[in-house]
């Protein structure tokens, strides 16, 4: 993961070589300052967690010494952060999965098939994304409850599917919709059913689509924090957000131990960031632009 | 629900036609899939097609009116109760919430805040972001590098930010430690209780927070702008300011104007970070609390649903008039095609 491999978006290349100019030591000094600025808090909260609660209030804004690992392997061999780690990541994944199905099925349909209603519906979804879920969040709450749902990850699980939904469609739609209805009258004439033509031709044509929007997905579900906040109310169904803050009030003079819980929980967002960067940042823009 | 109601309709107009396809013993008049789909849906008794469409869509339609537009609705509903949650409302008490909530100064504080937040989002972040784009658009080594790292701030959770935060703006946190170190001692400051300046260490995070996105938008959008239009201002003897002021600028305008509204949106319904920094009590002394936190602690919280309930219903009427003018007076050029291409297709 070097310099020159990783482009985004897709940098200008200077025709030659391929190689980028160095720039000037002036930009490079800005870039570091800003570079700094933006990760020291995150160094900050890391290397806070190797310290002692007596070298923090001694010194605040130190540096570990000696390092003590004695909070990140309390923290490590606490059941109650590896089952909010569970729940998580069984919420994140679930969600991504029936974000992707659920978008891509009916894009598929917005995309692809002519009937009369077919602009009232696209209307009817792309009208989701006026309604933030801070906007719907009380009468959510009723919804999950009648259902029985509260405590129950499910409860999260369904309405981010449904809140993800817009937004899905809007990018899906003019992806399905670019592949030609040539490659459809092939695959009808070699004897393929339009159900077929969906599983068999579009799912991998519009894979690029769909990583995009299922990262999405999943990134705002591992980070969300106001659903869980309204239907999780026991301790065994916490996802890490709410773990994190629990955690924080539980153990407030202990600001060592919750530097380390703090900085374990981002680290699996911060490892599936750095896999899916170009993905991310790429997806994040073409959805604004498109 | 849509799917039901419109199939029907176009099966009966379909059905008229496809006796006629049929008569024609096209080569392959079985194949259920039709062959050319454009020519040939149009004119065939598609039950098949209105099934799979059913299928299709069904379980995302069902999904998305069950959690949002039916939630969305009953707020409506609910907010002209006064309701403890249990059992169906029965207290109609007509716009008696909405009264409440506008002459409550409590209310008017949070309206407030969200007013000081969407404009020093703009004001701080806007040229800052700008700047940013610009010194990372310059062709260098390492450029990649630099953008995914700024953007890291954008992809941790708001807990994990607010948490963190929150331990280091303490009185006797790292920041006032850092600053004595340095000789600033006298700048140390109590960041989060302080009511001057709470709402300016809360501007200081969000900057942190999002402006690695408003970047990656500007820098998306710098990749726009052809390059032949800079270097044919270079020839004729521009400099680089000039081209950013007289080109890079106006060209950007799109950009700048849909991360302006993406970032006023998100200002208007601000939670998780003052929520999570200054909880539910701290943040209306603080002076940092918004609608959205308003509404929690008045509404679910404290027990009474209807007026929740009828918070949400202001807060959603006041996002949709600002976004409506916006949209009206500020991306009328941009959204213009865009929506005339939509609505022909």
């Amino acid at each position: 993961m070097t310099a020159s491999t990783i482009a985004i978006p897709p940098a200008r290349r200077p025709r030659g070589n391929g190689r980028l100019p160095w720039g000037s030591p002036a930009t490079y000094f800005g870039a570091l300052v800003v570079i700094g600025l933006m990760l020291a808090p995150i160094g900050y909260i890391i290397i806070g967690g190797f310290r002692t609660n007596a070298q923090i209030t001694a010194d605040p804004s130190g540096l570990p010494s000696p390092w003590a690992i004695g909070n990140y392997s309390e923290v490590l061999a606490s059941t109650t952060f590896w089952g909010e780690v569970a729940n998580s990541t069984v919420a994140a994944v679930v969600t991504t999965v029936g974000v992707v199905a659920l978008g891509l099925m009916a894009s598929y349909v917005l995309a692809r098939y002519r009937f009369r209603a077919r602009g009232l519906l696209y209307a009817t979804f792309a009208a989701g994304l006026m309604f933030p879920m801070t906007v719907a969040i009380t009468p959510l709450y009723l919804v999950v409850r009648n259902l029985g749902l509260t405590n129950s990850l499910a409860g999260i699980i369904l309405p981010q599917i449904a809140f993800a939904l817009p937004a899905t469609i809007i990018i899906l739609v003019p992806f399905l919709r670019a592949i030609p209805d040539e490659l459809e009258e092939a695959a009808s004439i070699d004897g393929c059913s339009r159900l077929g033509f969906f599983w068999r031709m579009v799912v991998p044509l519009a894979m690029p689509g769909v990583i995009t929007v299922g990262i999405l997905a999943f990134i705002a579900s591992w980070n969300s924090y106001m659903l869980p906040l309204f239907i999780l109310n026991h301790e065994a169904s916490y996802t890490l957000p709410l773990g994190v803050q629990a955690f924080a009030s539980q153990y407030s003079v202990d600001t060592a131990k919750v530097l380390a819980f703090t900085s374990l929980s981002m680290i699996p967002a911060l490892i599936f960031f750095s896999i899916f960067e170009r993905r991310i940042v790429g997806g994040l823009t073409g959805a604004v632009k498109g | 629900m849509n799917v039901r109601t419109s199939t029907p309709a176009t099966q009966r107009g379909a059905l008229a036609d496809g006796v006629r396809v049929g008569d024609e013993s096209s080569p392959t008049p079985r194949r259920v899939a039709a062959p050319a789909p454009s020519v040939a849906r149009r004119g065939r008794p598609d039950w098949r097609k209105a099934f799979e469409i059913a299928l299709l869509v069904g379980p995302a339609l069902v999904v998305f009116l069950g959690f949002v537009i039916f939630p969305v609705v009953m707020a409506g509903y609910y907010g002209f109760f006064s309701w403890k949650g249990y059992g169906p409302p029965t207290d109609f008490v007509g716009l008696q919430n909405y009264v409440t909530i506008l002459q409550d100064p409590t209310f008017h504080e949070a309206l407030w805040h969200n007013a000081v937040i969407v404009v020093m989002s703009l004001v701080l972040q806007g040229p800052l972001a700008l700047l940013l784009a610009l010194l990372l658009n310059r062709p260098m080594r390492g450029q990649s590098v630099i953008r995914v790292l700024i953007f890291v701030p954008y992809v941790l959770a708001e807990v994990v930010v607010g948490t963190g935060w929150s331990l280091m703006l303490q009185s006797n946190g790292a920041v006032n430690g850092l600053l004595e170190k340095i000789g600033l001692g006298a700048l140390a400051q109590d960041w989060l209780s302080n009511p001057d300046l709470a709402i300016w260490t809360l501007m200081g995070i969000i900057t942190w927070k999002y402006i690695g996105f408003a970047v990656i938008l500007f820098l998306a959008g710098l990749q726009g702008i052809p390059q032949e239009l800079t270097e044919a201002a270079q020839i004729d003897g521009a400099s680089y300011w000039q081209i950013q002021r007289r080109i890079t600028l106006p060209l950007l305008g799109p950009t700048l104007r849909i991360w302006a509204f993406l970032s006023i949106i998100g200002s208007l319904q601000l939670f998780d970070l003052v929520y999570i920094i200054w909880g539910q009590y701290i943040a209306s002394t603080a002076g940092t609390s918004t609608m959205a936190t308003y509404m929690v602690a008045n509404g679910r919280n404290a027990g009474n649903f209807g007026y929740g309930n009828a918070v949400a219903v202001v807060l959603f009427i006041i996002s949709l008039i600002v976004a409506l003018i916006y949209q009206r007076y500020v991306l009328r050029r941009d959204t213009a095609g865009a929506l005339t291409e939509r609505s022909e297709r």
